[in-house]
């Protein structure tokens, strides 16, 4: 008697497994179960006599044990191969699957919440990378790369940032370490710098320090997003050094690794720009 | 006296069983890697913690730290697994017909309390029931109500903009997070009550689990001859 010629009982009764309380239940009870409310099924074969059924659930075992065991074997030695070194692109393209998904229900209408500003958290300074010591604000510049027309980089001042419509939000600030701060920005839409400035090239925007040492990669529509701000402020002063002065992106589209402190050259490029933190094996579009 | 082999689960059911406890696990291993980047919550009582998650030597133990873009990239790979295989579960549940022994109706939660007696050996009598008990419907639908809770929050620290309205729901980032969190505490404290319960409740019951079958006693007759033959090939 294999599994497929055994006769399998749809049962209306229900096993119970002590016949006293059964007994008791029929004398006094009116109140069902609730197997019986719900009109479960038992599915019972003939009775066998009990050297029969030792035989049947022995070969059944050893059909289960076998099967189960190579499952285990397989899932664990699957695993292990996973965590090779060499299948480390596995993860990478994970990421890459997320993100072409994440990508399908993406939309500038999708906007994070924002906060009054009695709800900004106290400060905090998080990410030194690419904020090395020699800097002097005042010659800072700022250089675009890739834009239509014209080969070379345009250099832009801060003063032709403030020039673009001014725009405050108070947002939520995620880190990727899984904390998060209520900070009010104030700066340029990233859409209206793009408009202003136009590109050649329309798929990613690269962003990187003025040593650059810190660098990343933005995908065009989250640059496009209208909470994704060039800022210049930050909770209603100008920005400190420690917090990305003089010009930084902010933006509750991405995680705070995406929001580059101290721009120093805007790239715009359709070849996928590197990323520090992605380097390092981070999703490199970490967005919300 | 004879025996009958009781089909008690059906081969789909074992599989979505025994591969979402290496997935659960897996989920909440990486989560434990990511969660050490913002270690905040505790079991607090009037202002004091008394327990932390986690201690020094939890994490150290288990070598924890510095792990978050492993823990990432293990999270957010394995959730696509986790949650397939809980989704079809819960389909095929519902096809086959398998919902009616999994669900709690409103009886069950004075049953199930009857059952928690009896377990706790203060009353001898286990109210009818038929293949689980109410406890046990009103945990197994509970922990399917829970990976429902854990995906969804996930989602609204995953995407907390783009579904703004689900963080919302949470009561906002750092709400979906403690829910996240709180969830996963749940699933282990199921996993530590559910393995002692097997373990009390002997050999035969977890066999089920692998085999499909339990052999229950009957008071029928077994009476080989008048087996009718239902298929070709009946060994019977």
């Amino acid at each position: 008697m294999s599994e497929e010629n055994l006769k399998i009982v749809e049962d209306e009764e229900i096993k119970t497994e002590d016949a006293e309380i059964a007994e008791a239940k029929a004398e006094t009870g009116k109140e069902k179960n609730t197997a019986e409310i719900l009109g479960e099924k038992t599915r019972l074969s003939v009775a066998l006599s009990d050297e029969k059924a030792r035989q049947e659930m022995k070969k059944h075992s050893r059909r289960g044990f076998l099967i189960g065991g190579a499952a285990a074997v397989f899932g664990y030695l699957g695993y292990g191969w996973l965590r090779k070194p060499e299948s480390e692109w596995i993860f990478k393209d994970a990421f890459r699957f997320n993100e072409n998904v994440s990508r399908l229900y993406y939309s500038p209408k999708n906007l994070a919440p924002e906060f009054s500003k009695e709800k900004i958290s106290a400060d905090r300074v998080n990410g030194g990378e690419g904020l090395s010591e020699n800097f002097n604000a005042a010659e800072w510049r700022l250089r675009v790369g890739g834009l239509a027309n014209r080969a070379d980089d345009l250099i832009l001042t801060l003063d032709d940032i403030k020039a673009l419509p001014r725009v405050e939000m108070t947002t939520e600030l995620k880190c990727i370490e899984g904390w998060s701060v209520v900070v009010n920005w104030a700066g340029a839409r990233f859409s209206d710098f793009v408009q202003k400035y136009p590109p050649q090239f329309t798929k990613y925007v690269s962003i990187v320090t003025p040593d650059e040492s810190y660098y990343v990669g933005w995908d065009m529509p989250s640059v496009l997003h209208p909470q994704t701000l060039l800022a210049y402020e930050m909770n209603g002063a100008p920005l400190t050094l420690p917090h990305g002065a003089p010009l930084r992106l902010a933006s509750p589209t991405k995680y705070g690794i995406k929001q580059i402190k101290r721009i120093g050259r805007i790239e715009f490029t359709d070849e996928r720009p590197r990323d520090f933190w992605a380097e390092s094996g981070y999703d490199w579009y970490s967005s919300h | 006296m004879a025996q009958k082999l009781e089909k008690k689960h059906l081969l789909a059911i074992r599989w979505f069983h025994w591969i979402n406890f290496p997935l659960l696990f897996l989920m909440i291993w990486s989560g434990v890697l990511i969660y050490w980047g913002n270690a905040v919550y505790g079991f607090k009582l009037f202002g004091y913690e008394l327990f932390h998650f986690f201690p020094k030597w939890f994490y150290e133990t288990l070598n924890i730290p510095f792990r978050l873009a492993e823990g990432i990239s293990l999270h957010f790979f394995f959730m696509w697994f986790f949650a397939v295989n809980g989704l079809l579960y819960v389909v095929y549940t519902i096809f086959s017909g398998e919902w009616r022994a999994l669900i709690p109706v409103s009886g069950s939660f004075r049953r199930a309390a009857q059952v928690a007696l009896h377990d706790l050996h203060i009353v001898k009598k286990l109210p009818p029931q038929g293949k689980y008990n109410d406890a046990q419907r009103i945990a197994y639908t509970s922990v399917i109500l829970m990976g429902f809770g854990s995906i969804v929050s996930g989602l609204a620290i995953y995407k907390p903009t783009s579904f703004a309205w689900l963080t919302a729901i949470f009561g906002g980032y750092e709400w979906a997070r403690w829910w996240h969190f709180w969830l996963m505490i749940l699933f282990v404290l199921f996993f530590v009550v559910h393995i002692a319960q097997v373990a009390f409740a002997g050999w035969s019951n977890f066999r089920s689990m692998i085999t499909g079958y339990e052999a229950v006693k009957t008071d029928d007759i077994a009476t080989i001859e008048e087996v009718p033959p239902i298929e070709e090939g009946a060994k019977i």
